[in-house]
């Protein structure tokens, strides 16, 4: 029989249902494989006591007929949530022993519905990261190898960022879905490089109530998973309505797991044309087209369309976003929460703890934001790039009305590359990895990243689709026709066990 | 644009980050690699633009000015540094 970890989300959903196995036997399994895996850093914090718990609740639930949606599901949480009685530290040490008194509206949600925690799970330092390497408590490593001469090389490879404990205990089957965030793209190049599905949701789709905060306007709660059907599920029950914040849209939450069956036949697909961008590797250029062929044999029309901003979104997020994470990240000041550190006055007790509990990067981001929000500055900057947020999203907003129904791209510019391989000086070679995915933030559109094919390196790559505002339904009809012309990924064997 | 050390510091200082003259030369060119790169948004022509305010177009959720949640002094001081009373300690800011 297969290994209860190796189900996915709906296979285990069902086999609950049938009786096959119960929660409690589902979680163990989890726990163990967990356990076994903990060279791969996934989990900053393991909880199999409430796990275990928890499983008892869903076993009672479903022996009445009671199951809720999400009964007895194992899953892990971004360490981003706030969680109730739980550490959460947001991958920084300035949050170091936080333990919430409240829980997040996302996992909330999740608990509502029946779902199992196994535990938090590592990102980068409060989400600004593209691999995991930001981390206050230590590198993520990704279950996949490269192949090298017909071996499995020992270099270890990143899982990406932020959400790359996320994308690696899926991938390790260390857990059958997982929450996750995404600001520039932090969960659709996870999932895209570690072979695993991750939908960022239309903003306001989620609460981000509960969420630690980077920036805002941006942040965006989401699913990874091992299958479409999966993110489907997931986020069937993280979404909805929440009067907490003021953003989250007041929509019904729609039947995304009867979507997914709905294929593509007469849907207008669009492939834009500033994504080919220079340097990109031919096999990504070539997935891309397969891509497009996959969805036309499969009934769909397949356009090229032209978004003229595109080359615009990344450097106007590294504006943006910092702006709004400097202004976030004021109340760590070693009063209310976290940590302190003593100075000669008040300003130096600031000064301090911010010094020594902020990572590098999140130093950096906080020191951009703070100046581009400066007196004399303002309107050069943060402004300007505001009104160029407003041409991103007219780009898109042209296209839909041109009858594009969901715009196809690859999710990433290359396959995961190896840990401190991209340590240089220059920051923005890191920033380079949301070229694809950041402008979907920027114009608060959905977009899931799902698994294509392989490099010649056997490592993974993804293809993104981006959506109309509030139609995940489309996505998940598309994203299911590629997962199924593409083949099941087959996720790496648990070497580290 | 770019920014020189004394810059540096003086940004620091608005962040309230503590910077040792060390880090100062390597944050330079951190910053200014970054504005660099962000130097291109000079060329977009923004004339009769509007600035992005909202991602969605949705009217800002508003609720009546009541009290919603309380009593919960306890909780709120429960993961302070230095707490007396259900208040929080800081340094003494007025002579």
């Amino acid at each position: 029989m297969t290994e209860l970890n190796e189900l996915t989300l709906a296979e285990a959903r069902d086999g609950l249902k049938a009786k096959t196995f119960s929660a409690r036997e589902l979680t163990q399994a989890h726990i163990t494989a967990v356990e076994k895996a903990r060279a791969l850093n996934a989990y900053l914090l393991e909880t199999p006591e409430r796990a275990l718990a928890m499983a008892e609740v869903s076993d009672a639930k479903i022996a009445r007929g009671e199951g809720r949606p999400l009964e007895g599901l194992p899953l892990g949480i971004k360490d981003l949530f706030c969680t109730h009685g739980v550490v959460t530290t947001a991958g920084s040490k300035i949050l170091e022993g936080f333990e919430p008194h409240y829980e997040s509206a996302v996992t909330h949600n999740l608990w509502r519905d029946g779902a199992v925690m196994l535990g938090k799970l590592n990102l980068d330092e409060f989400a600004m990261g593209s691999s995991n390497e930001t981390s206050a408590y230590g590198n993520v490593i990704s279950p996949w190898r490269r192949r090298e001469n017909g071996a499995l090389s020992e270099t270890p490879i990143v899982p990406g960022g932020s959400s790359g404990g996320s994308a690696a205990a899926v991938a390790a089957r260390l857990c059958l879905g997982a929450t996750a965030t995404d600001t520039g793209g932090s969960i659709r190049q996870p999932a895209a490089f570690t072979g695993t599905v991750g939908i960022k949701p239309t903003y306001g789709r989620c609460s981000r109530w509960g969420t630690v905060a980077f920036a805002s306007s941006l942040d965006q709660a989401g699913p990874i998973a091992r299958t479409v059907r999966d993110c489907a599920i997931l986020l069937g029950s993280m979404a909805g309505p929440d009067a907490r914040d003021t953003t989250c849209a007041d929509l019904p939450v729609p039947d995304f797991e009867a979507a997914v069956s709905r294929g593509v036949k007469g849907l207008t697909i669009g492939i834009p044309k500033e994504y080919r961008v220079e340097g990109m590797p031919a096999e990504i250029q070539k997935l891309w087209d397969e891509g497009a062929r996959w969805l036309e044999a499969a009934g769909a029309r397949i356009v090229e369309i032209s978004l003229p901003h595109t080359r615009y979104a990344l450097p106007a997020y590294y504006i943006v976003a910092p702006a709004e994470a400097s202004s976030n990240l004021a109340r760590y000041d070693g009063v209310r929460y976290g940590l302190r550190v003593p100075g000669k006055d008040i300003a130096g007790m600031y000064e301090n703890t911010r010094a020594a509990g902020f990572g590098r990067e999140v130093k950096r981001r906080i020191m951009i934001g703070t100046y581009v929000l400066s007196a004399g500055y303002y309107d050069a900057y943060y402004v300007r790039a505001q009104k160029i947020r407003t041409l991103i999203k007219r780009d898109f907003e042209q296209a839909y009305a041109a009858g594009v129904d969901a715009i196809l791209t690859p999710a990433t510019p290359s396959s995961a590359f190896g840990i401190g391989e991209k340590a240089s000086a220059d920051p923005v070679e890191m920033y380079l990895n949301d070229v694809f995915t950041v402008t979907v933030n920027m114009a608060g559109l959905p977009g899931i990243a799902v698994p294509a094919g392989l490099d010649a390196q056997g490592l993974p790559l993804g293809l993104q689709l981006i959506g109309r505002p509030f139609d995940e339904e489309t996505l998940f009809a598309t994203a299911q026709v590629i997962e199924e012309a593409a083949g099941r990924t087959k996720l790496p064997g648990a070497w580290w066990a | 644009m770019s920014v020189d050390a004394q810059t540096v510091r003086r940004i620091a200082h608005l962040a309230r980050i503590a910077v040792s003259e060390a880090d100062v030369a390597p944050l330079q060119g951190e910053l200014n690699a970054i504005l660099a790169f962000v130097e291109q948004l000079g060329t977009v022509d923004v004339a009769d633009v509007e600035p992005m305010t909202s991602v969605t177009p949705m009217a800002m959720k508003k609720r009546h000015d009541v009290v919603t949640d309380g009593g919960r002094a306890e909780e709120v001081v429960a993961n302070a540094p230095e707490t007396e009373d259900h208040f929080f300690l800081v340094p003494k800011v007025v002579e």
